[in-house]
């Protein structure tokens, strides 16, 4: 059935049990909100240096939203931002794909348990809920390191 | 598969042959998935006769209107004044005159409001006067009104909702005062279902001389209007929502008040006469219509009008009514399931929104299409309703005069399927 394929069972693991779900110490706050579904995300980023201490969440939407916001933290927590950074790219990449691209073992080795979300991208409607989180991320992000270091960074 | 005894021999329902009417609903979604089109609050499907009428216009009249001396301008001119003069009858307008063609319900309202900004007294919206909405509206009424609001300084108020969906009414006088210059209110949520007591509001509105604007978009499609009954001084609805094209809107207004209130657009079809540094302005409802009209989507709202009546609007609002007195009965038998809105049919229409436990809309709305069922979810354009009930969203299913029992057994069956599927 069509439907497994976005719904696989890594996404519904991950939002029956989110993983570091709540907010806690952080170094910048950011709310984003899709405005066509209301789902709503609040993200806290804790850097030490470049290096991610903590991200930190608190939101509702759908399962796609809360379990891609649980995946963003098991996937960017103690990493150093370059390296967060690629993972991001590389889950934008996939997301806007629109099913095209079928993720071989080099985006499954960066993208670890976020490769789940392929089937996510066939839906257009759905896209917006795989990123929520990450798009959230990317702007705390550079609230915390400064705008302009962090534009440079992703440049 | 539960069934109502004696349901489907329900006297008021429309027979299933008016099905015949609307190719789309012959479709197959999903891998031969019959569709179940229960989205009708946001859009409504198309007849044939409507169809048809577009393609016609098309292939025999099109010309612009109004302008030209040759024949197809003078056909086009009378199908597109034809299609005003069902619309005022459909409506019961006084006069074929208050019919303003728009783009659709939201510009109507923000054309109501623009109005006002603009206006001279007694009519005048500024700092020192008051707009009043309500908790339950679509944005497209009230957004104009923050604008007008943030521009003139004016105040805005709203009722507020009960518990079970309904406006809060206790405090109309303090609400609605003398200092009110428009109430403007939505006739039929289409979040909530609600059916609203216009008469209550529009006495009060009278007594401190208010003008009043109704949001007829969820009403116009499914049960009588009329105008002169309403009482109101303007009133707004969408012709896609009622078996016409996408594209044209009707602002109906007080022909006083049409010739008193100025222009919002300016452009051709609106003049009388343009100098390099004056305009005198058409009368109305040409005043307020700048620019090529929606010719064919006027002319298709003529052939929606023509359709709906040759059914019978009080037949068509007798068919919701059982549609949705089932409805609430079966959606009552799903574990979880919350109603957003009246829980009983009684001064409801037939859009019907609800929570199922914790699953987000969202992917209740996902595994129902699968199953090739149709809803809407999200906040409706009515994000505040969804504020007041301490809700992210909902899911939606709305009915509509081709809607027949066994859509909502499917509905009810589809949502068992998403509980199992997130259980």
């Amino acid at each position: 059935m069509k439907l497994d394929s976005m719904y696989q069972e890594v996404i519904l693991d991950h939002y029956k049990h989110p993983h570091g779900r709540g907010l806690r110490d952080g170094d910048a706050e950011v709310h984003h909100v899709n405005p066509t579904c209301g789902d709503e995300i609040t993200l806290r980023v804790k850097y030490e240096g470049t290096k991610i201490e903590d991200v930190s969440y608190e939101g509702q939407g759908c399962s796609i939203s809360q379990a891609s916001a649980s995946v963003l933290n098991d996937l960017l927590v103690g990493k150093d931002l370059a390296q967060a950074q690629k993972i991001q790219e590389t889950f934008l990449e996939l997301m806007q794909s629109k099913g095209r691209i079928e993720p071989d073992d080099a985006m499954e080795e960066v993208l670890e348990d976020a490769v789940a979300f392929a089937g996510v991208s066939k839906y257009p409607a759905r896209v917006k809920c795989a990123l929520l989180s990450w798009m959230a991320w990317k702007d705390a992000t550079a609230q915390a390191l400064g705008g302009a270091d962090a534009e440079r960074k992703t440049a | 598969m539960t069934q109502l005894p004696g349901l489907l021999t329900e006297p008021n329902l429309l027979g299933e042959a008016i099905r015949k009417d609307f190719p789309i609903l012959d479709r197959q979604v999903h891998d031969g998935k019959k569709l179940v089109y229960l989205d009708n609050a946001a859009t409504s499907q198309k007849p044939r006769q409507v169809l048809d009428a577009l393609n016609e216009y098309y292939e025999r009249y099109n010309a612009n209107v109004h302008r030209g001396v040759h024949v197809l301008a003078e056909e086009a001119t009378a199908l597109y004044e034809g299609a005003r003069d069902k619309v005022a009858s459909f409506i019961n307008a006084p006069s074929r005159d208050e019919v303003i063609f728009t783009k659709n319900a939201s510009e109507s309202l923000n054309l109501v409001a623009n109005m006002l900004g603009w206006a001279d007294e007694p009519y005048r919206v500024d700092h020192e006067t008051e707009i009043v909405i309500t908790e339950m509206e679509h944005h497209s009424n009230i957004v104009p009104w923050q604008l007008l609001s943030q521009r003139t300084g004016a105040k805005l108020k709203w009722f507020g909702l009960t518990d079970d969906g309904r406006l809060d009414l206790s405090n109309i006088d303090e609400i609605i005062t003398e200092k009110t210059k428009i109430v403007s209110f939505v006739l039929v949520s289409n979040i909530l279902g609600t059916v609203n007591p216009v008469e209550a509001i529009v006495r009060r509105a009278q007594e401190v001389g208010a003008l009043v604007c109704i949001d007829a978009s969820q009403a116009a499609p499914h049960m009588p209007l009329d105008v002169q009954a309403l009482q109101a001084d303007f009133v707004a609805f969408t012709g896609h929502k009622m078996c016409g094209p996408t594209g044209v809107g009707i602002l109906w207004g007080r022909q006083e008040l049409l010739e008193d209130l100025p222009p919002f657009l300016g452009g051709g079809e609106m003049i009388e006469t343009v100098s390099m540094h004056s305009s005198t302005y058409a009368p109305a409802p040409h005043k307020f219509e700048a620019g090529t009209p929606p010719i064919a989507q006027a002319v298709g709202l003529g052939a929606a009008i023509d359709y709906l009546s040759s059914i019978g609007m009080d037949k068509i609002l007798a068919h919701e009514h059982a549609l949705t007195e089932y409805a609430v009965k079966r959606l009552a038998e799903v574990p979880d399931l919350r109603i957003i809105g009246p829980s009983t049919a009684e001064d409801r229409g037939a859009a019907i929104s609800f929570t199922l436990g914790d699953i987000h809309p969202h992917d209740v709305g996902q595994v129902l299409d699968e199953q090739g069922i149709a809803v809407r979810v999200g906040h409706h354009c009515a994000r505040p309703v969804c504020l007041r009930y301490g809700i992210p969203a909902t899911t939606r299913a709305s009915f509509y005069l081709y809607s027949t029992p066994a859509e909502i057994d499917a509905l009810v069956d589809g949502l068992e399927h998403v509980r199992n599927f997130f259980g």
